[in-house]
């Protein structure tokens, strides 16, 4: 071995392992980028809203009064209870609808279903998860809006029920798909044990498998909650944008995420709406973490009771 | 095999795309505009009124001057000034007057003070569902019905009965806080001292409104006349209840004598130099005032001086 | 024989539960259907009343005539620039940070940490993205409203997609893949790069896709950052590939379709409905090429 070989080895040696850890920091860089723009995103937020939640912004007026008007010449009232009160309405009669519906066909591709339909079936959700909130808003506006007022004889058809049905048909495709991987997760011995004891499909579903996969199911529940409470576009467009408190599902309403879409736009940057606007954006955030954060700690317990 | 060649597609299409809207284009600084530069650009942001007006011009403006570009977004008439007051805009399209804290705000961000032409007349219609028997309507009744406190919640205490609306109540349709014609409305009607009722529809731009009302009997709302469509009617207004119903027409409009009938006005920075000014000019000559004809304003020069 | 037969017949308790389950078969089926069936009722629908504008020349014009009659070429080729610009922002980023977790990263606090932001970056509600976007690249980083701004706040919505698909894509990777690597003297970087990123690479490439489409469908995230309601750009010749700079503002496909519902006066329905045909068929063939690409890579896969 030539001696001159040596030494252009030991440099591409050490190159190499230059370029290595180069590229190593840069990976590790990019892991720590997700903490890096949560906090980034939680911290701008509030910080923009920080100073009127401290100083001028009545924080009893805030929670307790529907009287929203920023914009008023002549006392400007926050208060945002008619806008909690929307958007708690829409996603309620979303939720209701779509967690047992939801249930229902996870139910059915799991457990029911043949491994054909059931392929079909999922690609079929998948695709209808894909479907851009613009466009169901879109066809909550235009299509659904004479039907309602056809079926219901409501005076106007931009409504809870609109938004509700549309936020509905938005979650189904994610409680569907959690849904279906918790039942997954439950272990096959539990069917085998209950199959070989006699039971059928149903009553197996029902007294082991939901039971099993509870927790599972309660996760997905929340995570169409999460998604239901942060839609923005599709209740902006059917729920017909109406500050007041409803006394029925055919009433309008505004949601606190509408809100801010029709809003910031016109506010001066660091005047006390704009700041609200970001206090009402930092409020959504926390609501939205904590159903997330929630949902996430039941699915990693799920992983670990099975012990899979 | 094919992921390779998936993913060499993948970044050579991204670093042309890159790369070409990182070069193309290249236009003026957001700041400037005023400077002449080989691809111009002028901002117009704000009035939802004003917005199919403001876009008709600025199609029509690109066969004049092909080499400028006009940059046309809605929101309503707040978010124009805003963003006249922070020096983002060239030029705000305003459905109401600036108020004096927006000068004030706008004079001390940008320097100068902010000019402010009328470029159209247009009569706020109230409009109401074409089955509606209702034909007029005075300025104190559409206190009662909007008003904070107001009294009249249903068409029967108008006095008339309205077939098609089966629960008798009165469903009001405005427009949100960011519009001028929600600011405008309020001023007329309410004057200073009085704010809206909460609980009415509010919509987010001047198509909905009527839209809305042509579908529903029960509706009433108010928007441009230029936004009247084949299913809703305007009403006449009065001044005081048993004064002169006026319908709002052009002519109404001109003369004044259509009690909600108002400008709408292009707010620039400060005195409006070369692009701007050439723009200007042109809005106000035959071109621009054909087009608001057109859409269905009122152009403000046929009036005379 | 008979009374053999008779023995195994099924006796009230077992008919009823077969009857039971009969009855649950049924109700699965039609609540099933049920969500599915309108759903496609409502999109032919919508493909019906879109018919008379639907054309070759839609898709490639301007809009026209006060924006009621012409094409929608200004917001769709906006919306694809601004697409690709912020997945090449993500994707990047994003397959590096699941490099990162996958393999990097070891079980402590810090590890524990990102899976949490990861998460909850997932969960932020779009219009917060909105909020955080104008506030940091429209108005601190001073982009104003462009295409920048826009393709950097997508970037971040679209970022704990790609990294949560990339893990996992790593995971399938049989471990033993790695070890057979290692025990021939290679590094853990050559071994990513070697063998394990291009196993995973369906995986990854299925999570980037599917992101392509839900950039180009949120309206919110751009709504403060960069779109417009018009602006009249050349739609012809190369340039009309990328008429807007990056640091000009732009039509979209998603909030033209809002606008055009909401606030173009004297525009046939048919225009809306056709502009929502169009974004329903992009989002829905991408879509489509990844779960394709998806069921083919995975019966090549060699384990």
């Amino acid at each position: 071995m030539v001696p001159s070989m040596g030494r252009r080895k030991d440099l591409r040696y050490r190159f190499s392992a230059f370029g290595e850890s180069a590229v190593e920091w840069a990976i590790r860089l990019c892991g720590w980028s997700a903490i890096l723009f949560v906090f980034a995103i939680f911290f701008f937020v509030f910080r923009e809203g920080a100073p009127v939640l401290f100083g001028e912004l009545d924080l009893t007026e805030f929670i307790t009064s529907v009287n929203w008007r920023p914009d008023s010449t002549i006392r400007p009232q926050f208060g945002i209870l008619a806008l909690l009160a929307g958007t708690a309405s829409v996603t309620a009669l979303a939720m209701a609808v779509s967690v047992p519906a939801g249930f229902a066909s996870a139910i059915f591709i799991s457990e029911f279903c043949g491994p054909k339909a059931r392929e079909a079936l999922k690609i079929i959700i998948e695709l209808l998860a894909a479907i851009p909130s613009v466009v169901w808003g879109f066809i909550g506006y235009m299509v659904l809006n004479p039907v309602i007022i056809w079926a219901t004889g409501a005076p106007i058809g931009i409504n809870i029920l609109n938004g509700g049905i549309i936020l509905a048909l938005m979650s189904v495709p994610i409680i569907m798909s959690v849904g279906e991987d918790a039942l997954k997760a439950v272990p096959d011995s539990y069917r085998e044990a209950g199959l070989a004891l006699g039971a059928s499909r149903w009553q197996l579903t029902t007294r082991v498998l939901l039971p099993a996969a509870r927790n599972g199911l309660l996760a997905a529940a929340l995570l169409g909650v999460g998604r239901a409470v942060g839609e923005t576009m599709a209740v902006l467009m059917a729920t017909g944008h109406s500050v007041r408190i409803p006394h029925s599902v055919l009433d309008p309403v505004r949601t606190l995420t509408a809100t801010i879409a029709a809003e910031l736009g016109e506010t001066v940057q660091g005047g006390t709406h704009y700041r609200v606007l970001f206090v009402i954006g930092s409020l959504l955030m926390i609501i939205s973490l904590i159903t997330n954060l929630t949902a996430d700690l039941i699915v990693r317990g799920v992983k670990g009771r099975h012990g899979t | 095999m094919s992921a390779s060649i998936l993913w060499a597609v993948l970044a050579i299409g991204t670093s042309v795309v890159v790369s070409s809207t990182a070069c193309s284009g290249g236009r003026s600084e957001p700041r400037s505009t005023d400077a002449a530069s080989s691809e111009a650009v002028i901002r117009i942001t704000g009035s939802d009124t004003m917005v199919n007006l403001v876009q008709a011009w600025a199609e029509n403006y690109k066969q004049a001057r092909p080499d400028i570009s006009v940059q046309v977004t809605g929101g309503g008439s707040g978010i124009g000034i805003a963003g006249l007051s922070e020096g983002i805009l060239d030029i705000a399209a305003a459905s109401r007057e600036m108020k004096v804290d927006e000068m004030n705000r706008a004079k001390a961000h940008n320097g100068t003070q902010p000019q402010e032409f009328t470029v159209a007349l247009d009569a706020l219609a109230v409009y109401v569902h074409k089955d509606n028997p209702l034909d007029l309507i005075s300025i104190e009744e559409l206190a009662e019905i909007y008003g904070e406190g107001g009294q009249i919640q249903t068409w029967s205490q108008l006095g008339i009965t309205n077939p098609a609306c089966k629960s008798d109540a009165i469903i009001r349709v405005g427009r949100q806080n960011s519009s001028g014609t929600y600011a405008y409305f309020r001023e007329v009607i309410l004057g200073d001292k009085r704010e809206y009722k909460l609980g009415s529809i509010d919509q987010s731009g001047s198509k909905d409104v009527v839209a809305l009302v042509s579908r529903t009997p029960c509706a009433i709302g108010y928007s441009g006349m230029a936004f009247a469509v084949i299913g809703v009617k305007a009403l006449k207004v009065s001044k005081e209840k048993g004064g002169p119903m006026v319908a709002p027409t052009a002519d109404a409009a001109i003369s004044g004598s259509y009690p909600i009938a108002r400008r709408l006005y292009l707010y620039t920075r400060g005195e409006p130099m070369g692009l701007t000014k050439a723009f200007l000019d042109w809005v106000l000559g035959i071109d621009g005032q054909q087009i608001v004809r057109k859409v269905g304003f009122v152009p403000v020069h046929v009036a005379g001086p | 024989m008979s009374a053999e037969a008779g023995r195994f017949a099924p006796g009230p308790i077992e008919r009823r539960k077969r009857l039971v389950e009969r009855a649950a078969y049924v109700c699965l089926l039609l609540t099933t259907a049920a969500l599915i069936l309108p759903l496609l009722g409502i999109l032919a629908y919508v493909v019906v009343k879109a018919w008379p504008v639907l054309s070759w020349s839609f898709l490639v014009e301007n809009p026209k005539n006060y924006m009621t009659a012409g094409g929608i070429w200004a917001p769709l080729v906006g919306t694809l620039d601004v697409v690709v610009l912020s997945l090449a922002i993500a994707a990047p980023i994003g397959v590096l940070a699941g490099v990162y977790l996958s393999e990097y990263a070891r079980e402590n606090w810090l590890t524990r940490l990102v899976n949490l932001a990861v998460v909850n970056l997932a969960g932020v509600p779009s219009i917060v993205h909105a909020l955080f976007g104008v506030g940091v690249f429209v108005l601190m980083a001073g982009f104003g409203r462009s295409i920048a701004a826009a393709s950097c706040t997508l970037a971040i919505m679209t970022l704990p997609v790609i990294i949560t698909s990339t893990t996992e894509a790593l995971a399938a990777v049989p471990f033993a893949f790695r070890e057979a690597c290692w025990n021939l003297g290679a590094s853990r970087w050559q071994t990513i790069r070697t063998i394990v990123l291009p196993n995973a690479i369906s995986g990854i490439l299925t999570g980037v896709i599917l992101q392509v489409s839900r950039a180009a469908g949120e309206t919110a995230p751009i709504l403060f950052t960069g779109a417009l309601f018009y602006v009249a750009v050349t739609d012809s010749g190369v340039a009309s590939f990328f008429p807007y700079g990056l640091r000009d503002p732009f039509m979209a496909l998603s909030y033209h379709l809002f606008t055009i519902s909401t606030q173009v006066t004297g525009a046939s329905d048919a225009l809306a409905y056709g502009t929502a045909v169009v974004l329903i068929a992009l989002v829905l063939t991408v879509n489509l090429v990844s779960i394709v690409f998806r069921v083919r890579l995975r019966s090549r896969r060699k384990w």
